[in-house]
Formats: structure tokens, C-alpha cells, sequence
């Protein structure tokens, strides 16, 4: 009796050609092979390695903040980013836009049977990558299968915690009649570029979707003007949605300036031929800011000097108005109201 | 893009405000009615009421091709997916439309109708193709504009021996409704709808041409000025309109005049022809019973009629009767006079179709206009 036991034999995982089966979320060995070869390899971080069911780190002081967000996206794959990317920069501005440093993220997966791995395999490093880069890591996660026909490739959800520094404030019922809005950015990029890609939509453009992690930028926000108000990234619904969400909450109406809001002229190309209208279209890389109106030019110049504030602008700005209504100054000289979308227009967008 | 702007730049809407100024005579009150529902968007869309002189009053038409489709058609529709089992193929805003006993056809969808959104007849054309063992139908809707590219499918099914596609035919025709309107007793008699001129459709009258409206400028004597769906057109179009009664002129007059030709589109027409041929007779919501208001499909293609194939039995269905569509669409009444609006019933919650579509004058004023209510309140 000698010598080191003796490994058995475990075929890799096919990542070029094998798919998704019934038994990648069995419980059995192929998971744990799934998630050892996938998963943690992808992720690795020190939390994740000793494969717990959960995962333990310490607390800073201080309030916390948690946040979580379900990602259908169809495609999966879209020009300038995938579903994956998606996940981590969803969660990470989630938790940001209460003004937080977010600190760690799990996620689940719900994968179809027959699903590529290779497919999934490029989701996750896409993931991995977007966390990396963040500088958030994925801590603690799980991984279910259904039936073919149950699902649609694969879905994700991610959650993040993070915390508040001290004396930032922020929420969406805080605006006040006189307050200034910004925008940090193009507005309508992430839906234009979903939108060309679907099949059934066979239209061309330039457009890359915005996809991006928000908190550098919100760090850099909240340091020059620790008093803004409101921070809300304007997904579905787009920049419409996002105001009046603050109108309703803050009992404030807006009235933002149309020859002001940076549009993309592709994006607004695109918009105009597929009948939509850039206020109502998702972003995913764009934040917008309520800030009091001393503190707008400060706030402007931070922004600006992030790399995902260049085009940021002020667009607006909170008004009394007991209807809550926003209200846009229209190219035209004449004026308007920004409601809500009534329908869902695109549906499966992030 | 560059294109686009120059058609909405506000100084320019400056100017064009400026001239309308001067142009209304002092006490003289001017009504006109923007037919099409792409006008009444882009003037609520963009705000122009806010540059037009307030003794300008502008009128919404029944130009929007969602709204004037009856109850019926939306039922027999809901009964091709439910109970034959077809795919059925329609424009996003077609699926909200509220038919009998408060369904629709998103709620088929949601009770597992194979409902499907598509942006073309062609992409309803594509699932045909691609689902070979799968009836697909085409709920066909739209004015002029809309026509040809259905016609055209009908022929690509014939040339490609399609065995599975078929429309549902619910084309309707402009002239027709607008001597309908001109003819109500409303208009005509009782004058309790003023009208002075018409803002004449823009897409539409690239298709047919400006001829057929000048049979309405000369019988009843109201000028109509054709525009382009872009907000300074609008403003342009009042301005000529303004002009011409001043003036007493009633003449059909091109403001589009960079699409729209005195003929139209001859192989537009051509296909048209080809494929369609006039309904005696067609309901719309709002005005009812309008003669040769509509087309069906030539016996010739009677192959892909969805009418044929499945037996299709009209039967009309009253609106809700606190829905003021019908007399909005007629110019007779405008949002506003509905007690449900903004209440009961809102673009959530549709009762009548004028509430759906972005184009209805209901949606319209929802979406855009209702805080002008409050402003006029304070
Ligand atoms: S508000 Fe609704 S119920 Fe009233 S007329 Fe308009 S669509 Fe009909």
C-alpha cells in the first residue's frame, strides 16, 4: 500500500460541442463537474473556491444596500454586448444608483435543456469579464435546468449588496420644484441596438448597445455633489419612465427641453423609422441625476470628466405641479407632455 | 438625421408662426380638419397648437387606421385564432383593440391564441412560409398606403404556391370617408361641425395621387391643402389653408409636393388593382355603414381570402355607449367630451379604439395633451 490515491478519470466537459442536459442540474456529479469547469474557473475569487452554498464576508459600517434584477434579454448575443455583461452591469447599477460602492454579487441561472455550452460558456466569461472589470465579484450563485420548452436558453438573475457612504442620500422621492435634470449620456442606444437585431426586424444600424457599470461614475458623481437627490439608471421604459417615477414619488412635476437630450443621430434615425420615440427607448449605460440647482453646474463637470459622462447634459427641471406631469419643450417651440409607454413595446429588452 | 431636423426646426416654426399671424383676419374663426392620424400625432407630438393663432382650431378626422376598424372585424378575427386554430398575423396596436366582452386580441394571445405582432405583410408572409403545416392568416388594415404591400404579398404567395397564408382583408379608402363626413347632417345642414378645409394625407395621396380630392374641393366647396406628416408641413398646410378662405378659393392645393404627384403612384395602383376590387358596402366605428368605403380580394386570388376560406360571417357589434369614438371620429366631439376619459378608460385600459392606436385622437390627447385640462382649470 503506497503512493497518492488515485484520481479517476473525469472527461472534460465538451464546451465546443456538447449542450445543456437534464442532469447539469441534478445535484449529481455532472453539476458539480459543471460548476468546477464553468463556473468557478470563470469566476474564481476566494469566496466562491470552497463551494459552499452561500457565501460569508465581512460587513462594512454603515448602511447597506441590496438589489436584485431578472435578465431575459432576447438575443442573447446583440451588438456591443450579451446577456451575461448584462446581468453584472444591471445589478452593479442597481445598487449604485442609491449612491453605493456595490461590493459582491451572486447569480442564478435557469438554463434550457439543449442549450450550447459553448454558448453558455461565452455568457459566463462575458460575466466573468464584466465583473472583473467592475471589480465586483460574483461570491455565491446556483444553477437549475428545465425542460426543453420550459425556458429559452438561459435566463439570469444577479443580486448585489453594497454600501452607502456616509451623508449620501439618495432616493427618487427627493426632488423638489427648482431641482435641475441630468443625463449622463445618449439616450435610447441599448434598445435601438436590440431592436435592429431581433430577426423579425431586419433593419441595419450602426448601434451598439450602451451596456456598461455605472458605479466609477456614480462614485465620482457623489463625491463632487454628495447632496444629489436622485440617481436612477432609465432601463424599460426609458428616460419617460425614469421621470415620471420621480414625479409620482417626489410630488413634483418636470418640464425637460427637447433641443437638449443627447440623442445619437443613428438612434434617432432608427427611431423615427421604427415609429418609436428615444424617451420611451431602454439604456443600460445611462444614469439620470435630480441634483439642487447650485450644485448642477458642479455635478455637470463631474460627470463630464468621467468616460461614461462625456455627453452628459441638463436637461431639465423639477416644477410644482400637483398632477405630477412631466412635460417637454418640443423642437418645434411648442410643448408637450412625456407620459408613461401604456404598451409593452419591447418586450424582452434586458 | 439632417433630413429629418430641417422639417422641425424651430426656427423655422418661428417664422411660419409669425406668418399665420398675420395671415387670420381679425373675428374670423378657422376649423379644419387634419384627416389622417399621422397628422394628429405629429401636431400633438410636437406641440404645433401651441404656434398656431387661437382663432385656428384644429379638427381630428377619421384617418386612423385602427380606430375605424368595427368591433365585428376584430371579433371575427379573435375567432379565426381561438377556435380555428390559425396564426394570426397584425400590427402591434391592432392587438389591443377593445372587441366584444372586453376581449381583445392580446388577451386571445394571453388565453393561447397563436397571436403573433408583425411590422410588414411580409414578415406575416415569412412565418407562412416557415410554418408550412401551420394555417397563417393576415389581418389586413390601413388605408391607401397599406394596400400595396398586402397586394403584393397576395401575389408572392401565388408565385411561391403557398398553400397556407392567407388575408383578412380590412382596406379601407379615404375619399370615401371624407364624403362621408362632408355629407353627415352635422356638417352639411346643422353646421354644428364647422369645417372650412381639410389638411389632406400625406402617404395616402402619394399612392392615389392628388386628383381625387379635387371632386370634394369643388363640390363642397372647402379647399384641402395635401402635407407631409412633419410638424412644419402642418404649419405650412394651415397657412395655405388660411390663405385660400381668406381668399375664397376652394382648390386642392400640394403642400407635400416632394412626394405627392397630381396621379400618384401608377404601379402602386396597378397592383391594387390587380389584387382588390370595392366592397358595396363596409362598416367603419364611428360613421357606420359607408358605401364603396372599402376593398376586398378578386375572386382571381380568392384562394388566400380568409373571408372564403373560413366561412367568415360579419355580424356588427354596437361601441360601449358612453364611447364617444364614434362622434370623435366624425369631428363632432373631441376627447374631452367623453365622461370615461382619462378615467375609465385610458391607453391601459382601452374602451374604444381611439384610445390605442398613437394616432387615435383619444391616445393622442392621453399621451400628450391632457395637461393642457389642467392648465385651462387653473
Ligand atoms: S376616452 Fe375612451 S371611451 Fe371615451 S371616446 Fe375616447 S376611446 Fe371612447
Amino acid at each position: 500500500m503506497s503512493g497518492a490515491v488515485k484520481q479517476d478519470y473525469v472527461r472534460p466537459i465538451d464546451f465546443r460541442n456538447g449542450r445543456v442536459d437534464m442532469s447539469h442540474g441534478s445535484g449529481g456529479r455532472a453539476m458539480a463537474q459543471l460548476i468546477d469547469e464553468l463556473f468557478l474557473a470563470a469566476f474564481d475569487n476566494d469566496w466562491l473556491r470552497p463551494l459552499n452554498d452561500q457565501a460569508c464576508f465581512a460587513v462594512p459600517a454603515g448602511r447597506m444596500v441590496l438589489a436584485t434584477d431578472s435578465h431575459v434579454v432576447s438575443p442573447l448575443f446583440f451588438p456591443g454586448g450579451d446577456i451575461g455583461c448584462l446581468a453584472v452591469h444591471g445589478t452593479v447599477n442597481d445598487v449604485a444608483m442609491a449612491g453605493a460602492r456595490p461590493l459582491y454579487l451572486s447569480a442564478t441561472f435557469i438554463l434550457e435543456e439543449g442549450f450550447p455550452l459553448a454558448d453558455l460558456k461565452r455568457i459566463v466569461e462575458s460575466m466573468a469579464a464584466a465583473s472583473r472589470e467592475a471589480r465586483v465579484p460574483i461570491v455565491t450563485g446556483d444553477t437549475k435546468v428545465v425542460e426543453k420548452g420550459k425556458g429559452d436558453g438561459v435566463f439570469i438573475t444577479t443580486t448585489g449588496v453594497g454600501v452607502v457612504p456616509e451623508g449620501v442620500e439618495v432616493s427618487g422621492d427627493r426632488a423638489r420644484p427648482g431641482d435641475r435634470v441630468l443625463v449622463s449620456g445618449t439616450l435610447g442606444d441599448h434598445g435601438v441596438a436590440i431592436m435592429s437585431f431581433r430577426e423579425n426586424l431586419e433593419f441595419e444600424t450602426t448601434i451598439r448597445s450602451d451596456t456598461a457599470a455605472l458605479h466609477g461614475l456614480v462614485a465620482a458623481m457623489v463625491e463632487a455633489v454628495p447632496e444629489v437627490r436622485c440617481l436612477r439608471d432609465p432601463t424599460r421604459g426609458g428616460l419617460a419612465a425614469t421621470l415620471n417615477e420621480f414625479a409620482r414619488a417626489s410630488g413634483v412635476g418636470f418640464r425637460i427641453r427637447e433641443k437638449d437630450l443627447p440623442v445619437k443621430p443613428a438612434v434617432h434615425a432608427a427611431c423615427e423609422f421604427l415609429g418609436l420615440d428615444p424617451l420611451n427607448v431602454a439604456n443600460e449605460g445611462k444614469l439620470v441625476a435630480i441634483c439642487a440647482p447650485e450644485d448642477a453646474s458642479r455635478l455637470l463637470v463631474a460627470m463630464r470628466e468621467h468616460p461614461l459622462g462625456r455627453d452628459a447634459a441638463i436637461i431639465g427641471e423639477a416644477l410644482e405641479d400637483p398632477h405630477r406631469f412631466v412635460q417637454m419643450e418640443t423642437a418645434l417651440g411648442g410643448a408637450r407632455m412625456v407620459d408613461w409607454l401604456s404598451a409593452e413595446q419591447l418586450p424582452r429588452i434586458c | 438625421m439632417k433630413y429629418v431636423d430641417e422639417f422641425r426646426d424651430g426656427e423655422l416654426a418661428r417664422v411660419l408662426a409669425g406668418r399665420l399671424a398675420r395671415a387670420v383676419e381679425p373675428g374670423r374663426r378657422y376649423n379644419f380638419m387634419e384627416f389622417c392620424g399621422g397628422h394628429t400625432h405629429a401636431i400633438s407630438r410636437y406641440g404645433v397648437t401651441d404656434l398656431l393663432p387661437k382663432s385656428v382650431n384644429m379638427v381630428h378626422g377619421p384617418g386612423c387606421p385602427v380606430c375605424v376598424l368595427p368591433i365585428g372585424r376584430i371579433d371575427n378575427a379573435i375567432a379565426l385564432a381561438l377556435e380555428r386554430g390559425v396564426t394570426l398575423c397584425t400590427y402591434a396596436d391592432t392587438m389591443r383593440v377593445p372587441a366584444s366582452g372586453r376581449t381583445s386580441l392580446l388577451k386571445a394571445k394571453a388565453a393561447g391564441a397563436d397571436v403573433r405582432m408583425v411590422y410588414s405583410a411580409a414578415d406575416a408572409l415569412r412565418i407562412a412560409r416557415e410554418n408550412p403545416a401551420q394555417e397563417v392568416v393576415f389581418l389586413a388594415i390601413g388605408f391607401e398606403t397599406t394596400t400595396p404591400p398586402t397586394a403584393i404579398v397576395i401575389l408572392e404567395a401565388e408565385r411561391q404556391g403557398l398553400e397556407n397564408f392567407f388575408v383578412f382583408c380590412n382596406h379601407v379608402l379615404t375619399p370615401a370617408a371624407i364624403s362621408n363626413i362632408l355629407e353627415s347632417p352635422q356638417v352639411r345642414d346643422i353646421g354644428t361641425v364647422p369645417l372650412d378645409g381639410f389638411v389632406g394625407p400625406a402617404h395616402v395621396s402619394c399612392v392615389i395621387g392628388s386628383a381625387p380630392y379635387e371632386y370634394f374641393a369643388e363640390e363642397y366647396a372647402k379647399p384641402v391643402v395635401i402635407a407631409g406628416f412633419e410638424p412644419l408641413d402642418v404649419m405650412q398646410a394651415v397657412l395655405m389653408l388660411v390663405r385660400q378662405v381668406n381668399e375664397g378659393r376652394h382648390e386642392v392645393e400640394n403642400e407635400f409636393s416632394r412626394a405627392v404627384t397630381r396621379d400618384g403612384n401608377a404601379r402602386a395602383k396597378a397592383l391594387v388593382a390587380e389584387v382588390f376590387e370595392l366592397r358595396r358596402s363596409f362598416e367603419w366605428r364611428g360613421l357606420g355603414e359607408v358605401p364603396y368605403s372599402a376593398l376586398r380580394i378578386k375572386s382571381r386570388y380568392g384562394r388566400f381570402d380568409a373571408e372564403r376560406r373560413y366561412d367568415i360571417v360579419y355580424r356588427s357589434v354596437a361601441d360601449n355607449k358612453a364611447c364617444e369614438c364614434g362622434a370623435i371620429l366624425r369631428g363632432a366631439k373631441t376627447p374631452k367630451d367623453c365622461k370615461l376619459f382619462g378615467t375609465v378608460c385610458t391607453p391601459e385600459n382601452p374602451i374604444g379604439s381611439c384610445m390605442v392606436s398613437s394616432e387615435g385622437a383619444c391616445a393622442a390627447w392621453y399621451s400628450y395633451g391632457r395637461f393642457r385640462d389642467e392648465e385651462a382649470a387653473a
